[in-house]
Parts: structure tokens; sequence; C-alpha cells
């Protein structure tokens, strides 16, 4: 792979934007208040003691949690200046745009080309010569291609946990996304495979938005330009990685970076 | 004074290994002993005759005529309601009253003795519906008595089926009619195709409840809206009037070796498909 030649867009530039975020589990309040923004083509990087809150915000930029009973949102979130609460978003479209990456790797029970177009057959798309494209280039994306174009039909739960990593972030890229969410996508990962996703993901930044949620703090350092540290529930403070990393301006976010606790 | 642990260990161990054996050993020596009176009498000509004189001479072939629709017809019915209620209470709806009660239903038409159905069958199929003592009214009869397992089985197997997959399909854009039909359902297939196969021996082998709904009539089927015994109750005739205890045995070992050989196809296919797919 090349170097990746590109030039980060400026701070003012804006994908995703929270407002005054709250979400609550029953009674319990999980997310506080939450406000940030997410720069376009970069990785911002949520970090942050356990059950603070990082995946449950994660989840609320495609609106996954409502699918559990008893949740309840207050605020705002823009995608490209638009509130994806808002009454009349259309959740599959919207859940095409911003794809998510979980901690384990899940490809369906299903071949590995099956795993790919799931999301394209879903949405329609039974054009032979274009879905075999979409493989290829899918799979190209996380440079799987190579490896794997000759055992497209073998089974997906087969292959080791790195390549199945790799081919989830394929099936999300074969919708053609705009927006990367991974909640700790390297935790079930050895570190060689840790690495070799962290370099997948520098190259999908060119040209997606990515939030990457991790308990790994020189992970968050070495992948991501934005950062945000949270604490029950509250974004206590974000801005660029080196600041968060080395000059933090809150007391709890300097405690957290050190290592004092969590 | 106190035992040693090892020493413990080691009679637990072999307790269990003796029940274990001796459930087995039963087994086998049921199975073997049908066999050894059975297979002597088995012929092509058993398999494909009608009987005569009561099933004292002849063979079996309209039981095993009547045995196969009985069957077929009754998991044809009960699979898709099965699975299309198990799918309802796991995907479509939210624990509660609902849910319980269907549940709590499922689990006591598990627990009613096949007689009842059979009782049940005859007064509602063959005589309030008019369907007479008929493969169908059998059928229906016996769709019921197995709905509960193919409930629970396709149940326990949809919510083994990780969330995870959920959040995918949902992430990826599907609706839930999607997510159910192309991720869920496929995945649980192992899980769903077991049920369908206890059903289809447990179907095979039911003779209370056929004998009071398909009756025992002795020639071959022209329709489902014919009676027609099945192999079990041609069995349970044979042996119990005395007819002929070696046609008896004979028909026995073809039950049982019909339902070895469907245990051992379906175990084969899920091998196979489901397993790789
Ligand atoms: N479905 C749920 N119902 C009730 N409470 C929940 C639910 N999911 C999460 N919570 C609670 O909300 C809080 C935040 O959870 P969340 O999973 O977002 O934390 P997290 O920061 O991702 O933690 P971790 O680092 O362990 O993944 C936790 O206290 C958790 O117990
Ligand atoms: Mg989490």
């Amino acid at each position: 792979m090349t170097a990746i030649q590109k030039t980060r867009p400026a701070r003012a530039e804006v994908k995703i934007r929270s407002e005054k975020l709250n979400l609550w589990y029953g009674s319990f309040q999980a997310l506080k208040d939450v406000s940030i923004s997410i720069r376009p083509r970069c990785i911002t990087a949520i970090i942050g003691p356990s059950g603070c809150g990082k995946s449950t915000l994660l989840r609320c930029f495609n609106r996954l949690n409502e699918r559990i009973g008893g949740v309840r949102i207050e605020g705002e979130i823009h995608l490209d200046g638009r509130n994806i609460y808002e009454s009349g978003m259309d959740l599959m479209q919207l859940r095409k745009r911003v794809g998510m990456v979980f901690q384990r790797p899940n490809p369906f029970p299903l071949s590995v080309s099956d795993n790919v177009l799931y999301g394209p057959r879903v949405h329609g798309i039974t054009d032979r010569a274009l879905l075999e494209q979409l493989v290829e280039s899918s799979l190209k994306a996380t440079d799987l291609w190579e490896g794997l174009k000759d055992q497209l039909h073998r089974s997906a739960l087969e292959l080791p946990a790195e390549q199945q990593q790799r081919l989830c972030v394929s099936r999300l890229v074969a919708v053609e996304p705009e927006v990367l969410l991974m909640d700790e996508p390297c935790s079930a990962l050895d570190p060689i495979a840790t690495e070799r996703i962290e370099e997948l993901m520098q190259e999908l930044a060119s040209r997606y938005t990515i939030i990457i949620v991790t308990h790994n703090m020189q992970q968050a350092a070495r992948v991501s330009q934005d950062a945000g540290f949270m604490l029950l529930g509250q974004l206590v403070e974000a801005g660029p990685t080196p600041t968060i990393f080395t000059n933090p301006s809150d007391q709890r976010t300097e405690d957290y970076v050190t290592g004092r606790y969590g | 004074m106190r035992i040693a642990p090892s020493i413990t260990q080691r009679i637990a161990v072999s307790i269990m290994w003796t029940l274990a054996a001796v459930a087995m050993g039963v087994l086998a020596f049921i199975i073997t002993y049908i066999l050894w009176h059975g297979l002597p009498h088995l012929s092509w000509a058993f398999l494909t005759e009608s009987p005569k004189s009561m099933g004292r001479e002849g063979g079996v072939f309209p039981m095993i005529v009547g045995t196969l629709w009985v069957t077929m017809l009754a998991v044809v019915i009960a699979a898709p309601v099965g699975v299309a209620t198990a799918i309802y209470l796991t995907e479509y709806t939210h624990e509660g009253k609902m849910t319980a009660a269907i549940r709590f239903g499922a689990d006591c038409l598990a627990g009613i003795p096949s007689i009842i159905f059979g009782l049940f069958g005859f007064v509602f199929f063959v005589i309030t519906l008019g369907m007479g003592l008929s493969v169908i009214s059998g059928a229906l009869t016996v769709a019921l008595m197995v709905l509960p397992t193919i409930i629970r089985t396709s149940e326990e197997a949809i919510r083994a089926v990780p969330r995870a997959y959920r959040d995918v399909a949902y992430g990826l854009g599907s609706t839930r009619w999607q997510m159910v039909t192309r991720v869920v359902v496929r995945s649980a297939l192992p899980g769903i195709a077991t049920g369908v196969v206890l059903s289809v021996g447990r179907s095979i082998s039911e003779t209370a409840a056929v004998m009071l709904t398909a009756g025992s009539a002795l020639g071959l089927p022209q329709s489902i809206f014919q009676s027609s015994r099945t192999l079990s109750l041609h069995f349970y005739i044979l042996s119990r009037e005395g007819i002929s205890m070696t046609n008896a045995y004979a028909t026995a070992s073809v039950l049982i070796i019909a339902i070895m050989a469907i245990n051992l196809s379906a175990y084969w296919l899920m091998r196979r498909f489901v397993g790789k797919a």
C-alpha cells in the first residue's frame, strides 16, 4: 500500500454533530448532555472507562439503541446538517449511510461473497455483474481480495479472526456508507492483527468518517486525529488527539490518559 | 470418616457410566429383539403387497402409504405454523402476558397424552367438521400434537442466534422481515430442522391418536379423505388381537428401520448443508 496522501479537513468542517444528547435506559441515565462534533474523513476516538457510555453514544449515531425496549432519547444528532432524530427519518437509509463494526467479528454464517452481498441484496440490487463487481471492490477495500478471491464460496466462519473482522468491514463498504462506527474493533484480535486493522482504518479514513471506541489508549493515540473522553455518561473533553493526550484541559482527562484510573 | 475426593470422583464416574450403559443397553436390546424376530420375515413382497386375511398374510404396502401420508401432511401443516409462531414469539413481540400465555399453552399441549388428542381429533375433525375417519383428520390431529415441539425447539434455536447478527442486519439497512428471513431463520436452521425431524419421528410412531382419527381401514387410501391404517396402528392391532406375531414384528422392523433411516439422513443432510453453508 502506498502512503495515503490526503489533506485533513479544516476544523470547521463537520460530518456529525450531537447536541445535548441524553439517553436513558429505563430510569438509568447513560448519556448526559453529550455535544460533540465529528470531522469528515477523520478518525475520531472515543475513550473512557468501562460503562461510561461509549458504546451507547456510538449506537446513537445510527439509531441502533431504539431497538432495546425502555430506551428514551432526547437531543439531536445532525448528519450533514440534518437531524437524524427528526420524524420521517428513513432508518434503513440512515443505517446504510452510517455502518457499524462490532467488537467481536461477526460474519453471518454464510459464504464470503454472501456476507459481502448481504447489504446490496437487501437494498434490492440483483444485477449479477454489479454484484460480482461489488464483491471484488469491497474485498479490495479491506485487502482481502488477493487472499480470498478463489474462496468466495467458503464459509466466512472458517476464516481467522482478523480476516473475519476485515470481512465485516467489507460487508459495510459494500453498501457505500459515509460513516463507519467501530466499537472496540480490535479487542478480540491478537497484537499483529490489531496493527493490521489499524492500518486498514488509516486507509479507510481517506474515504470514510470513522468513529472508534477503544479501551486501548495507545491505539487511540496511534490512529485518531480527534479524541473525546467520556466519564459517567458525560463527554468530559473533546479535541485534537495530541491535545487530549498531552495537554488536556480537564484534570479528569489527564488522570485517565496518564493511567491514574480506569 | 471422610472419603477421599478422588475416590468420590471415581465412584460418581462409574455410577454415571453404568447408568448410561444400562440406558443404551436397554435400547439396543429392544431394537435387536424386534429386528431379530422381524427381519427374517421382511421381504420385498411384504413391503409391496396388500395384507390378506386381516394381516395374517400378505404385506403392509397400504400401511406404508398411509403412514407416509399422515406423517407428511402432519409435518407440512405443523412446521410452518410452528416456525411462524416461534418467529412471532421471539422477533415480533416483547415478552409479556401474551407470550407467556402462548408458551404456557404450548407446554401444556406438549404434556397431554396422545389418546386425548385422539379423542379431540375424533370429536372435532371427524365428527364436527365431518371429515370422517380419514388421513386428513389423522394428519391434523398429529399436527396439533407435534406443534409444541416444533414451536419450542424453533424458539430455542432462534434465541440462540447471536444478537450481533440482528444488529448487523439492521445496521446494513434491512427491514425486520429481511433480517428475520435472511439472517435469523437461516442461522437457526439446524435447530429448527432438529425439531422438525423429531416431530417426523413422533408422527410416524403415533398410534393412539391416529386410531381414533385416521381409522384402521386395510385398503390403500385413494385420497386423503379416506381412512387408512398406519404402520404403528397395524402393529398394535396385529399383536393386540393375536392375529400374527411374526407379521407384527416384521411391521415393527419396518417402522424402526424407517425412523433410523430418517434420523440418519437428516443428520447427514444437516452436516452436509447447514454446517457448511
Ligand atoms: N440495554 C441496557 N439496559 C440497561 N442499561 C444498559 C444497557 N446497555 C448499557 N447499559 C448501561 O449503560 C451504561 C453505559 O453502557 P455502555 O455499554 O455504553 O458503556 P461502554 O462505555 O461502552 O462500556 P464498555 O467499555 O464496557 O463497553 C452502563 O452503565 C451500562 O450498564
Ligand atoms: Mg462498550
